[in-house]
């Protein structure tokens, strides 16, 4: 394991007992869990590399609830890491052994659909997909849809801003969040932003949204609703060579048509996936899966400008989708590529984020890299903004492999930076990617980050361990020790 | 409106040394775009970003911009519409309405958050700001986001200061998205309606899948805005013109929809502001703005309405911020909880402990 987390406070461990207590004068019996065969379901999340059980895990039903945890914790001086669903693929629910998880899945309530005002209120422990599952009979939906939308929480969406495959048009968390409930760490209960379209003040919200927990605990949140369109077509395109498939989503994304998605697939995703899905994709160096919406006119039109910027570029395929069966079959395989990675072995998915000029050449790049590191790489991801997810395989029971696959995963996100891009695009910092910030950021740039944590969070008791290098925010994290 | 000033530094380390130099002094700051405001609302020197100007890149293929504080907006929006784009949050020019006589910029509109019509389908301006470069009010020089259209890391202060009016920091570069310009457009307009008849028409529209980009109501006609590839318009004009047939629609190749963006309609005549609403309230909300004595007009589908007229639109509608004071008194922005009044004092301090950056402007 070669990401630290600070060493646990004897002290705090030391008042378990008294810090339940408390926990339990003011919450329902079964709300508050420190049974450790029970607090060890929550010892990590999808970066299951790293795991602690927490002291203890509450888990609450209203706002009330999670600002009397707020507070109790804030006076006892107990760190607490907020929990959705556990999806998170940076560690960003990992707990400390010194820590309270706040599980935010029985906050389930869908509070109101105002379908005139276009927005809907809800509970933030909801999934993702069920908030567009209550929208269907109104003829709305919710536009952010990432893909582990089954399972993850508003919540979690809120806390890393998360986007998925339609955020090339719609956008993503933030652009789709009109306000919100939070709970501040004195246990003071605050309203940002509400159904209309701008903040009183200050955007408090914007950097509320994709602060991973180190802000304030989200319970409740107004999201902006949209029609549904006619209907959605995917094409498929497979090409010779990556480089050409990059050079299409440039002419594309140029054209002026908009695609919702333009998703991206290499060769060994396509190996794996053909073995594990029989999707009946093209065998080519990389395939494209561009999908449009709109009336059947609308799509015909909006395909047959892609279908010109394609043969341009020589395809070995342009597959349309003549009906649903077909369309669904040209996703069937994108949808089940990290299933099918996982059954070549353990992986890492990165999602740095590159302009999409340097899409070829990044791709070029972490080939050799991967020659370099010895490790196997597949790469499925958004093209049409440049937010890549290399998937490094390695052998978790080999000792050693997970560390040279961190290190190849690291020179990925280097170089993603190093060509003008970011460290990570939707999946968020956690613990993951947290001591890469200083690659990214100065001294300084962080410093202001650390310093709008300070105003949120004083005593630094939300998620303290993760986003900012341990050494860079130790100064923070020791003024909340005294 | 004179925009030269003594303090007008050329690069961002001369911007640097100015705001560390003023924060020692605890001396405080106007920060001055491109001079569109006639009212002066800050005690302190003028400090001129007019010459931390210029396009620093604008890559058509990766839909991003990046410029200086200091650039004109025409300039912007001419060499983007060069290349078959645009800011799709429809910046507007406000000059006629604040008076000033100067050239808006791409900074000003960043730092007021300033949006037009289309903000209803395409967000707005902080929603197409990828990221920053800014000195705060110690002078130190720090940048945020980047240049790609996804990024989570770390927290997401261009939010922050997209609409913080120059009062944390100074802005020395910003990114923004592009994007293609749709080559289509058409008006709908509806003639002699009220803001009750406006709001059926709004709610009608934009519970359709056409894409409005446009829904306002002024002087007693309601605009609905459709844009698109060629093809798409017309399905889509004709769909909604049959959907709202009863309201006896027209069609209007030429909108003034530019007009609309700058509030032209109130330019002058009294105190101006701005009311963000629930789009049902707004036809009630209007009703009770006209029994102060003065007029009204909606955008964004009934989110937002202007009001021109004496007395204190907040005692019906909370979130309310006089645009124009033109004699009006009491605190331009909406008041806030106490709590969020601290958490923003608190922002406040750390990015400008001295208070030297456009102090007062948002009240705080």
């Amino acid at each position: 394991m070669s990401i630290a987390m600070p060493t646990p406070d004897p002290r705090i461990i030391a008042r378990g007992p008294q810090i339940v207590a408390a926990l339990r004068a003011v919450l329902p019996p079964d709300a508050v869990i420190d049974d450790p065969q029970e607090t060890r379901a929550y010892e990590c999340d999808a970066l299951t590399a790293y795991r602690c059980p927490p002291l203890a895990v509450v888990l609450p039903r209203t706002t009330a609830e999670v600002a009397a945890t707020m507070k109790i914790c804030g006076q006892m001086g107990v760190p607490v890491v907020p929990r959705g669903a556990g999806t998170s693929l940076a560690g960003g629910a990992l707990p400390t052994a010194d820590c309270v998880i706040l599980g935010t899945m029985r906050l389930r309530d869908v509070l109101q659909i105002d379908t005139d005002n276009r927005f809907i209120r809800v509970q933030t422990g909801v999934t993702n997909l069920s908030v567009s599952a209550e929208l269907e009979p109104y003829g709305f939906f919710y536009a952010p849809d990432p893909s582990s939308q089954l399972a993850c929480t508003i919540a979690g969406n809120i806390a890393m801003n998360s986007g998925g495959a339609h955020c090339l048009k719609y956008g993503v968390t933030t652009n789709n969040l009109l306000g919100a409930t939070v709970v501040l760490t004195t246990g003071e209960v605050v309203e940002l932003g509400g159904p209309e379209l701008g903040p009183a003040g200050l955007d408090l919200l914007g950097v509320l949204c994709g602060s991973e927990g180190q802000l304030g605990v989200v319970t409740e949140a107004t999201l902006r609703i949209l029609p549904r369109p006619e209907g959605a077509r995917p094409v498929l395109i497979g090409f010779g060579s990556p480089e050409v498939a990059g050079e299409c989503v440039a002419n594309i994304i140029r054209s002026g048509v908009l695609p919702v998605a333009i998703e991206y697939m290499d060769e060994p995703c396509l190996r794996a996936v053909e073995a594990f899905a029989k999707a009946g994709y093209p065998d080519c160096p990389a395939v494209l899966i561009v999908e449009v919406e709109g009336s059947r006119a609308e799509i015909d039109d909006q395909i047959a400008r892609i279908r010109a910027i394609a043969d341009a570029l020589n395809p070995v395929e342009f597959r349309e989708s003549r009906n649903a069966d077909e369309a669904l079959a040209i996703w069937k395989g994108r949808k089940s590529a990290f299933g099918a990675m996982g059954r070549l072995g353990d992986y890492i998915c990165l999602d740095g984020t590159v302009p999409v000029g340097q899409l070829p050449y990044t791709l070029r790049r972490i080939g050799e890299l991967s020659r370099q590191h010895g490790l196997e790489v597949a790469n499925v991801f958004h093209a049409g903004d440049g937010n890549m997810h290399p998937l490094i395989l390695f052998n978790a029971n080999k000792p050693g492999d997970l560390a040279r696959a961190e290190a190849f995963g690291a020179d990925i996100l280097r170089l993603c930076v190093e060509v003008g891009g970011c460290l990570t695009g939707e999946h968020g910092v956690g613990v993951e990617k947290r001591d890469l910030m200083s690659d990214q950021y100065a001294p300084e740039d962080l410093a202001i980050q650390m310093q709008v944590k300070d105003v949120f969070d004083p005593q630094w008791l939300l998620n303290p361990a993760k986003v900012f290098p341990l050494d860079a925010s130790a100064a923070h994290r020791g003024m909340a020790a005294e | 409106m004179n925009v030269a000033s003594d303090l007008a530094p050329m690069t961002e380390a001369e911007l640097s040394e100015i705001l560390s130099d003023h924060h020692a002094r605890r001396a405080p700051l106007r920060i001055m775009g491109g001079g569109t405001r006639a009212e002066n609302r800050v005690a302190g020197e003028a400090l001129s970003l007019s010459r931390l100007s210029g396009v620093v890149t604008y890559s058509p293929g990766e839909m991003t911009l990046i410029a200086r504080p200091g650039t004109p907006l025409p300039e912007i929006e001419e060499m983007l519409a060069a290349e078959g784009q645009a800011l799709a949050f429809e910046p507007p020019d406000m000059g006629a309405v604040l008076g000033g006589n100067g050239t808006p910029t791409l900074g000003g509109t960043v730092a007021a958050n300033a949006s037009g019509p289309r903000r209803l389908l395409a967000g707005a301006c902080r929603d197409h700001l990828l990221g920053v470069r800014f000195v705060d009010g110690r002078g130190r020089v720090m940048k945020n986001g980047g240049r790609v259209m996804k990024n989570v890391t770390g927290l997401d202060l261009s939010k922050l200061l997209a609409g913080s009016y120059g009062t944390l920091a100074v802005l020395t570069e910003v990114v923004l998205k592009t994007l293609p310009l749709l080559p289509a457009r058409t008006t709908l307009s509806f003639l002699g309606v009220t803001e009750d008849i406006a709001l059926r028409i709004f709610t009608t529209a934009l519970s359709t899948p056409f894409e409005v980009s446009g829904a306002a109501h002024v002087g007693g006609t309601v605009y609905l805005r459709i844009e698109g590839l060629e093809g798409q318009l017309a399905y889509r004009r004709d769909r909604l013109l049959a959907l709202l047939a009863d309201h006896r629609p027209e069609v209007l190749d030429d909108a003034p929809w530019q007009a609309i963006r700058d509030v032209a309609h109130f330019a002058g005549g009294g105190p101006l502001w701005r009311i963000l609403c629930k789009p049902s309230d707004a036809p009630g909300l209007c009703d009770g703005l006209r029994a102060m004595g003065g007029d009204c007009s909606l955008d964004w589908g009934g989110g937002l309405i202007w009001y021109r007229g004496p007395g204190n639109p907040r005692a019906l509608a909370p979130h309310a911020t006089l645009v124009r004071r033109e004699g009006a008194e009491g605190p331009a922005f909406p008041p806030l909880p106490p709590a969020v009044a601290r958490l923003q004092d608190g922002l406040r301090r750390s990015f400008d402990p001295a208070g030297i950056l456009n102090p007062g402007l948002m009240d705080a």
